[in-house]
């Protein structure tokens, strides 16, 4: 397809001597919410950050919008467009939450405060904390900062990392109306454990393991298919 | 956030006018200079929390702008007449000097890790006390020289000391706002979010080396500010201003004042010159106590045992969680009431 927004190809990423990324193959068409499955240590989090610059791929290209960005550093991928939410939500601790926001403005035009207003009221619980620091707030306000903070830049693709990772069902639910909510204006790259997540929001799925990306298709098709889902994601 | 700001700027200005008030009750010499001493290092410290608190730049050769700003100062007006053209020049050319050689240094070197900032200035600092012992014709070699200060205008020169000690106060207040100002810039926010985690602000679309270097810049122009003050109060200046005991002083000042506070390390200032003083008595107890480098040792591990955060880490810790506790309980008041 030509107006792919994002496409891996070939890509094989070690770190340090060990081998991890073989031949990644991976597309991603605007508008749509790609989902990342798989079991743990199969290489999910590490496509994401090759994807990001924060690993170099050995080999292959990444094409985000038709440009090369493979030996690009994070800082250029990030301005392309790309936003990051990691594993670990990459909250500043030191800072506010209103400081954490603010931080990754790269820009103070109306359209981004535009974005700002928006997200603030898909999240009211940010403003109530404005002033409380990062490291002060419970795992899911982490967690929503995080998503609240990658969507405040311009971005065309938002990659997020396991968001339901240690959440409370509610919680959880939460999560996914907000990702709801923003899959309407932005395309993302979610990758996620949790199933009923992951089949809730996503349009397309891929699975990884061992670093070798076994299937991937519509959604739909996942959803029926339970011999894969018993396979590869332990869903009986 | 105004109103915080706000009011912790009338305690500190309420401070400095009780230092501006101290030498009218308290003059005798030892103490004027022991004061001296803590705004000159006070200064130094700041700028070393600028680095280490801030950004998490680790320097094990600060010393060295130190010494290039009381050097800078000391010959231009041991070589030049001692007027206050001289003396300008010399405080632009401590700046330009101490401004150069940090940014060299951090385009070497912060784009690599850490530690490679801290061994090449620790590095410089041995060559630049090389160069200081070696080159007599110019720094008079490890005996050090006097020098001539501009003489005071009338009433003032009858009052020589009084007058450094406002003199140095008034840069130390300015440089504390000033470097507090830029602190709660959004520039200083990016130098704390980077000492948290690089990679995490490089992916938000920041590069980082860029600000290491601005701040390494900033850092060791204000240090060499420091020096200048220094050899200026002291009317000398010897190869002792590059050693490595005027860094760890730094270091102790900045950590046991609170890491990241820029108070903080005046407050430690404060402690360290008075502690160096009193203590040194102790070497008539028992000459292990001659080496401040023991007492250092010595200071430094109770810091870390008692004030983890340091003194102004410790108390801004403690008023946090009692203004969060009203916070919250304002929360479940209002939560209570909704329900
Ligand atoms: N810094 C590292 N050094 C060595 N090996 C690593 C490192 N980071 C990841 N790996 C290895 O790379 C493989 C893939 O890790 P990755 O974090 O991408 O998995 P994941 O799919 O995100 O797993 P999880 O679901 O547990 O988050 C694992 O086998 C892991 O051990
Ligand atoms: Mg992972």
């Amino acid at each position: 397809m030509e107006n792919t927004l994002l496409k891996l190809e070939q890509i094989n990423t070690h770190i340090e001597q060990f081998h991890i990324l073989h031949n990644i193959d991976f597309e991603v068409q605007p508008g749509e919410v790609t989902v990342l499955l798989g079991r743990n240590g199969a290489g999910k989090t590490t496509t994401l950050r090759t994807i990001m610059g924060l690993n170099s791929a050995t080999n292959g290209t990444v094409q985000f919008k038709g440009e090369d960005i493979t030996k690009l550093p994070p800082y250029h991928i990030a301005k392309r467009g790309i936003g990051y939410v990691p594993e670990d939500q990459g909250i500043f601790y030191d800072l506010s939450v209103g400081e954490n926001m603010r931080v990754g403005m790269r820009q103070e035009d109306d359209a981004t405060k535009e974005r700002m207003d928006w997200v603030l009221d898909l999240f009211p619980d940010l403003k109530k904390f404005w002033k409380k620091p990062g490291g002060q707030l419970s795992g899911g306000q982490k967690q929503m900062l995080s998503i609240a903070r990658s969507y405040v830049n311009d971005n065309d693709l938002l990659l997020i990392d396991e968001p339901s990772k240690g959440l409370a069902p509610v919680v959880v639910e939460k999560v996914i109306e907000s990702i709801e909510k923003m899959k309407e204006k932005t395309t993302v790259v979610l990758v996620e454990q949790n199933f009923y997540m992951a089949s809730r929001l996503g349009d397309r799925f891929y699975i990884l393991d061992d670093g070798i990306t076994v299937h991937h298709g519509d959604m739909e098709q996942l959803r029926e298919d339970e011999e894969l889902k018993r396979k590869y994601l332990g869903i009986a | 956030m105004i109103k915080k700001i706000q009011r912790s700027t009338w305690i500190y200005l309420a401070v400095a006018f009780l230092l501006v008030l101290l030498p009218f009750f308290k003059d005798e010499r030892w103490f004027l200079f022991l004061m001296i001493q803590v705004f000159t290092f006070g200064i130094f410290a700041m700028s070393y929390d600028l680095l280490l608190g801030y950004t998490g730049i680790i320097s094990f050769g600060h010393a060295m702008f130190f010494g290039i700003g009381a050097y800078s100062v000391g010959i231009i007006l041991d070589r030049m007449e001692a007027s206050y053209t001289s003396l300008l020049i010399g405080i632009l050319v401590a700046a330009l000097l101490g401004g150069l050689v940090s940014f060299i240094a951090g385009i070497l070197t912060l784009k690599l890790k850490n530690h490679f900032y801290a061994m090449l200035t620790l590095a410089l600092a041995s060559m630049f006390l090389f160069i200081a012992e070696k080159w007599r014709s110019v720094t008079h070699g490890s005996d050090g020289f006097t020098f001539r200060l501009p003489e005071l205008p009338g009433p003032l020169e009858d009052h020589r000391n009084i007058t450094i000690y406002m003199f140095c106060l008034v840069m130390m207040v300015l440089i504390f706002f000033g470097l507090r100002r830029l602190t709660e810039s959004p520039l200083g926010k990016i130098l704390v979010a980077i000492r948290e985690n690089e990679g995490r602000v490089e992916s938000l679309g920041f590069r980082i080396m860029p600000y290491k270097v601005i701040i390494s810049v900033i850092s060791g122009v204000v240090a060499s500010f420091a020096g200048v003050l220094y050899a200026i109060s002291i009317r000398f200046v010897g190869t002792n201003v590059f050693a490595i005991d005027v860094t760890l002083d730094a270091l102790l000042m900045t950590i046991i004042g609170g890491v990241g506070t820029l108070v903080g390390p005046i407050i430690g200032a404060g402690i360290i010159e008075f502690a160096h003083h009193y203590l040194s008595s102790l070497a008539d107890v028992h000459w292990i106590f001659e080496r401040w480098i023991i007492l250092f040792g010595i200071v430094y591990i109770l810091a870390v045992i008692f004030f983890p955060a340091g003194i102004v880490g410790t108390i801004k810790a403690k008023l946090h969680k009692r203004k969060h506790r009203k916070i919250e309980a304002k929360q479940q008041n209002a939560d209570k009431m909704a329900s």
